[in-house]
């Protein structure tokens, strides 16, 4: 059984009530594994399992905050694991998208 | 941090966020996800689905022993008569909190969950603390919520799975036996249908 500090504390999140994503990628990364899961990409326990891989490698410091990292790193790679999408083109198609904020003037819109 | 000419560019987001864009428009030049039902997703969860789904499939447990029946035995299709379907709630088994016994819900390997009735977990129920202790020391866990429980009670620990997800139905509090379903829906909390708490009290519900 695993040992914790019984002295970090379970963080509470009743009050006041806590957003469900709390920021718009969150919301975008679980969107994205519900959908591909329902498209029969991978089924959902092949899901659970991935993201219960990158949930274990962070150990017990993980007090929650960070579960949409380990989502959508677990994403990342099942679909790399796949070959549904490289990690070359997930690499290149970032630096696109960071290249289009670099190249658009303020307050218009970032496209690729 | 210097912002020269910063009305030449836009400063990009953080890399989390790069990330989920580049998935994203990849994603859909596959044609294997579809914006406008992403954004339906998370209007769901968002807004729409939550525990205060479950708290009326418990108030109608507690008005209705046939329906309570049915619920332990068929919790999916129970559940569904209510119109609350969906993902992560093909699965689902509901226990029953009795005087000596008390249930308590985690999923120790990820975050199981069961979405219809509850909406998404709270951030504590993912953190390494709860899905550890949770079965180490349910009862210090249960302290730390504020729910003590007589040293004779049972605590039965659940740990959820892709195959199955728990719903507590706490029992139903003293003095209510007059209340309507929709009044005793308002006693149940999110909490309360994980198993670190119990249910309101009346008196603590009318002065809220």
């Amino acid at each position: 059984m695993t040992q914790t500090d019984p002295l970090i504390p379970i963080p509470s999140g009743e009050i006041p009530a806590t957003p469900v994503f709390r920021a718009p990628w969150e919301a975008y990364a679980f969107a994205l594994a519900v959908q591909l899961s329902e498209q029969g990409i991978f089924d959902w326990p092949e899901w659970t399992q991935a993201l219960a891989a990158e949930i274990r490698d962070a150990g017990e410091d993980d007090h929650g905050s960070q579960y949409y990292h380990y989502w959508l790193t677990a994403l990342e790679k099942l679909l790399t694991k796949q070959g549904i999408i490289s990690e070359e083109v997930l690499q290149e198609r970032k630096t696109a998208w960071r290249e289009a904020y670099l190249r658009t003037p303020h307050g218009k819109p970032v496209e690729l | 941090m210097s912002h020269d000419h910063s009305d030449e560019h836009t400063e990009p987001p953080p890399d989390v966020e790069l990330r989920v864009k580049a998935l994203e428009t990849l994603l859909v030049e596959k044609g294997l996800v579809d914006l406008a039902a992403l954004d339906v997703l998370i209007d769901t969860y968002e807004n729409q689905v939550g525990p205060r789904n479950g708290a009326q499939v418990v108030a109608k447990a507690w008005t209705d022993s046939a329906y309570r029946t049915w619920l332990l035995e068929d919790a999916a299709a129970a559940i569904s008569s209510l119109g609350f379907a969906g993902r992560q709630g093909e699965h689902i088994t509901v226990v029953e909190n009795t005087p000596g016994v008390h249930n308590l819900v985690v999923c120790t390997l990820c975050s199981c969950y069961p979405w219809p009735v509850l909406g998404l977990p709270p951030i504590w129920y993912k953190s390494a603390p709860y899905r550890a202790r949770a079965v180490a020391d349910p009862r210090g866990v249960l302290t730390e919520f504020g729910t003590e429980l007589p040293d004779d009670t049972q605590i039965h620990v659940w740990d959820s799975t892709a195959e199955m997800r728990y719903l507590v139905l706490p029992e139903r509090p003293a003095d209510t036996d007059d209340w309507s379903a929709e009044d005793l829906a308002v006693l149940v909390s999110r909490n309360a249908m994980i198993g670190t708490e119990k249910a309101r009290l009346p008196k603590k519900a009318r002065q809220k």
